[in-house]
């Protein structure tokens, strides 16, 4: 059964082994220089300012956080739409049900401003 | 060609034969979307764009390439050296495998998986990875903000991508490309789900971080996003990468709304499918480049709410009403 999958991971090694020689080429091929300046992080050509430990907003861990829900629903409802012919008025109401759970959720969301950017 | 020869399971020779014309074709394809990038852009803005090497400049992005294989392999000196260099090779690992099971005619599929769609959106998501990965190492206050924000927009956006294919996949039961498109034989998906059309392509043009969406690589706020400090071909797998993926989505669009290898309704015209196939994907491609200077780009918080309070619920009515249709029909 898993055979299947071995084209796809043939793929995948094919493209590590194009890439492995695009890179040798390139680190063979270019000339390399270090020099203080060049190694710097680029900030426009100044001398990077302060460190690297900016503070992002917590809204991004928010997100994060909802998409793990929203990205379970629709693993949940891929094999649903496969079957949906045969599974007949009762797998639409259970999906039906549990996409509410989840729009209830995303109501809740928006009322309690996790969505707003400010 | 045969049925036999379509399906049967241990077809090596349809395999090796495939992996060498997708490598080919994707780098071609590459350097044909560059170059098709700088004339839309040029002749959209009233110039000519790049004339100089070839006719009409098309030999170009080849001299450009080699030119970009003879450049230099910056590390900066505080990146983190291990994912710095691994980043750009966790993004272009991905993008050939998606053309195993893409239609691009009634026989030139590689090879038929009954999970075709799945596993293209199963290893388009690596790119995220890749960026985030790239920006992070990069030790460049930019490269992680547009690390940050394209992971928290490639999210956002694939919700509803996910939700508005769905529809489709209620409509065929399946995720085998050539049915989703033997689907389509008569009237194109287009005109039954114009909404999921719609929000795939709009999400399509965010997953490839293309304007109006191309927050995370601002170039006017952000120099170059995630890949600032990339040099090279370092540099020039990111670039490969993300015109192979916008080949991808416009050709997952094609076979999903746009009939696939069939002509309009029912029609094919004498031409073989897999001219009609390309056309609407480099059809759709140049309405990609077009959208870029056309729309100005999107502020992030417009970004996220437009996929969060628009994109999703819309996908989802749309998804509750193509499986309402369904069980009345």
């Amino acid at each position: 059964m898993t055979a299947v999958y071995i084209p796809a991971l043939i793929y995948l090694a094919v493209t590590m082994g194009v890439m492995a020689v695009i890179l040798f080429l390139s680190a063979r091929i270019g000339r390399r220089r270090v020099t203080r300046e060049k190694m710097l992080p680029y900030e426009c050509g100044m001398d990077p300012l302060g460190t690297l430990e900016i503070h992002f907003p917590i809204k991004f861990y928010v997100v994060a956080m909802i998409f793990i829900i929203f990205d379970i629903e629709t693993v949940f409802l891929y094999p649903w739409a496969v079957v949906f012919r045969d599974l007949g008025w009762f797998g639409f109401v259970e999906m039906l049900l549990f996409t509410a759970v989840i729009l209830i959720g995303l109501v809740y969301l928006f009322r309690k401003g996790a969505l707003e950017w400010e | 060609m045969t049925e036999a020869v379509t399906n049967t399971g241990g077809d090596w020779l349809r395999l090796i034969v495939g992996l060498i014309l997708v490598l080919i074709f994707s780098q071609l394809n590459a350097l044909f979307l560059v170059w098709l990038e700088r004339k839309v852009a040029g002749h959209i803005q009233l110039r000519y764009g790049p004339m100089e090497v070839g006719p009409h400049g098309l030999l170009q992005t080849i001299v450009d390439g080699i030119k970009l294989v003879g450049k230099e392999l910056i590390t900066p000196f505080k990146a983190d050296k291990k994912l710095f260099v691994i980043a750009p090779v966790l993004v272009f690992m991905p993008v050939l495998v998606p053309f195993l099971v893409l239609p691009f005619g009634p026989e030139l599929i590689i090879r038929d998986m009954n999970v075709g769609l799945l596993l293209i959106f199963a290893f388009s998501t690596f790119s995220v990875l890749a960026i985030l990965v790239g920006g992070w190492a990069s030790n460049n206050k930019y490269a992680l903000l547009g690390a940050i924000r394209s992971v928290a927009q490639n999210v956002a956006y694939e919700i509803p991508l996910l939700l508005s294919v769905m529809s489709v996949v209620l409509m065929v039961h399946s995720f085998k490309f050539s049915e989703l498109v033997m689907a389509q034989q008569r009237i194109w998906f287009i005109f039954l789900q114009p909404v999921a059309a719609i929000i795939y392509f709009i999400c399509a043009t965010a997953e490839t971080n293309r304007a109006p969406f191309d927050i995370p690589e601002a170039e006017s706020e952000l120099v170059a996003g995630f890949h600032t400090e990339y040099s090279g071909m370092r540099f020039g797998l990111f670039f490969l990468a993300e015109y192979t993926n916008m080949f991808i989505v416009c050709a997952v669009a094609t076979s999903l709304f746009l009939g696939g290898w069939h002509g309009p309704f029912g029609f094919s015209l004498g031409i073989p499918g897999v001219v009609w196939f390309l056309a609407k994907t480099y059809f759709l491609l140049f309405v990609l480049m077009w959208f870029r200077w056309t729309f100005p780009r999107v502020r992030f918080d417009q970004l996220m709410n437009f996929s969060w309070k628009v994109l999703i619920p819309l996908s989802m009515l749309n998804l509750l009403v193509t499986a309402l249709v369904l069980k009345f029909v």
